[in-house]
């Protein structure tokens, strides 16, 4: 999790010229040039896995990352940005109704690559219904994807980010994917996730150590949710469990940094 | 021997199908767009009823060792319907989704002048998508309508080898195997087609280019009818190969066209887990198996 995610990078699609060749570089050059076309773009948009491949973008990146975009992530957002330069003269209102389209009917792969198109298209808040969407589910591809780019980290409300970052502990997106994070981590999500690891302490259950990159901000919501207590319990399991939480601490990413 | 089933509406069968037709061999299948027994109303319906085509009855058949294909149409009967008329403008986008190996069901039910116009728009658009057809002959005036459909079908300017005309009996199967293209019988308890009588129709014309599905759906059918048919087959005296060109090489050629079958080989053997999840629902309905 030490690289630099593409997610941030100024465009997160240049690196498709690193791995597309020959005729998938040929197709996908045709279709952004007829992009202007919203039928060619919605054939192209569920053929692009099958076209240019599923894999990983980076050949380094860990094909088991829910954050790494990639091959067809890129394709995509490649894609919807020639048809939003394409479509520009109709305003923004024919490549939102295009992306309201393909996201109704998009398969989850189709649906991610709408989210994380979302960071190369020229967009106030107009994306928000849809990382929202995204947000409601329990898929970890879209949850990933809709807290993973720098759109959502600054479109995403306070109050919509921080149920985002409880789900993503919940669902297991690990949050050094969470673009957003630390920065954006406020006193509020503190209190949430630290109460979220006395729940779990309680429970004598494990919590995960990336917790720590929001309560490392706001060291006082560890106090407040009366954590150091638990360390003392009387109970095996809970007592277990807080030494784990704080073992977590000294082995979390924000510690290292 | 494997089997697999070219016509056959899955979203209308039960789990207990899906386990019989696995015992007894089938591990393939492709679900063509019908009407569910019951007309719909809008658009927004036939958008649900394609992603789950593509979707969640996908994973259902995987979760049974069946890899499920589908085809995607805007059908002869519900064509008639004016509020349905904007299901063509979503086919583009279903028509390139993976693992759809077809246009279809298109063709006529009461040919109409609106089955007309919808029925070669389609063809249109599988010519667009590089994808094959598969066509519905109609119940009623069946000759009529098998010749009216090779009309439509010769002046698209699709290639006959990527057409596929189904529901066929003793007086169309001549029509449709001087046209090129590729024959279909589907097998039926007491309607359409029987086993005895789909034999005797593959000893007249051979085993190139034909076909033979259960068609199984909402209706009286069997989704075990192609196994009883390759058995009849066998009784009637033709060779292994033979029934193994109807029963898997025939389908697998002709869908094979499209480039998106799914077969995979040995992942179908393996065990699925049953408690895997397709948005976010499994075929235990989200419970854990008690153990």
């Amino acid at each position: 999790m030490t690289e630099p995610r593409a997610a941030t990078d100024p465009d997160p699609t240049a690196a498709l010229d690193d791995v597309l060749a020959g005729e998938p570089a040929v197709w996908l050059a045709h279709c952004c040039a007829a992009a202007a076309d919203p039928v060619v773009v919605r054939r192209a948009f569920p053929a692009m896995g099958r076209r240019l491949g599923r894999g990983p973008l980076r050949p380094d990146a860990d094909p088991a990352d829910v954050h790494a975009w990639t091959v067809d992530d890129a394709g995509r957002a490649r894609l919807l940005r020639a048809a939003a330069t394409g479509t520009s003269g109709q305003g923004r209102g024919g490549l939102l109704a295009l992306l309201d389209q393909l996201y109704a009917h998009g398969d989850a792969a189709e649906r991610r690559g709408v989210l994380r198109a979302l960071d190369v298209l020229p967009l106030d808040e107009e994306g928000l219904p849809l990382l929202r969407d995204a947000l409601r589910t329990n898929d970890v591809r879209l949850v990933a994807a809709a807290v993973g780019g720098r759109y959502a980290a600054r479109v995403l409300p306070d109050a919509d980010l921080d149920q985002a970052v409880l789900k993503c502990i919940f669902v297991g997106v690990p949050l050094a994917g969470v673009a957003a994070l630390p920065a954006r981590a406020g006193p509020q999500l503190a209190r949430m996730v630290a109460d979220f690891a006395r729940e779990r302490v309680a429970a004598g259950r494990s919590v995960p150590a990336d917790v720590w990159l929001v309560l490392e901000r706001h060291p006082g919501a560890v106090d407040a949710a009366e954590l150091p207590r638990e360390l003392h319990s009387p109970d095996p399991p809970r007592r277990g469990a807080a030494e784990r939480f704080f073992a977590g601490r000294r082995a979390s990413p924000a510690e290292e940094a | 021997m494997k089997l697999f089933d070219p016509h056959i509406h899955m979203t209308s069968r039960t789990t207990d199908d899906y386990e019989r037709m696995y015992a007894a061999g089938v591990r393939a299948v492709c679900e063509p767009a019908f009407w569910l027994g019951q007309p719909r109303t809008s658009v927004g319906t036939f958008a649900d009823y394609f992603d789950s085509l593509v979707g969640w009855e996908r994973f259902r058949a995987a979760q049974f060792g069946i890899a499920h294909h589908c085809a995607i149409s805007l059908n002869p009967k519900e064509a008639n319907d004016p509020r349905l008329r904007e299901v063509l403008d979503l086919l583009p986008h279903y028509l390139a989704k993976d693992g759809v190996v077809a246009v279809g069901e298109v063709g006529y039910d009461s040919m109409t002048a609106a089955e007309d116009e919808v029925f070669a728009a389609q063809l249109r658009l599988a010519i667009e998508e590089g994808l094959p057809v598969l066509v519905h002959t109609p119940h009623r005036d069946k000759p009529a309508g098998t010749r009216r459909t090779l009309d439509v079908v010769r002046e698209s300017g699709i290639e006959p080898g990527r057409v596929l005309v189904d529901h066929l009996n003793e007086l169309t199967t001549a029509l449709v195997a001087d046209s090129g293209c590729w024959m279909a019988f589907s097998v039926y308890p007491d309607t359409k087609m029987d086993e005895r009588r789909t034999v005797a129709l593959l000893r007249e014309f051979g085993t190139e280019r034909m076909l033979v599905n259960s068609a199984a759906d909402w209706g009286r059918s069997d989704p075990l009818k192609t196994v009883r048919t390759a058995e009849a087959m066998r009784a009637a005296g033709f060779a292994e190969d033979a029934v193994e060109r109807v029963f898997w090489d025939n389908p697998v050629a002709f869908y094979g066209q499209s480039g998106r079958l799914l077969l995979t080989g040995d992942a179908a053997e393996a065990a699925p887990d049953l408690t895997a999840t397709f948005a976010g629902n499994s075929v235990l309905r989200g419970a854990r198996p008690e153990r």
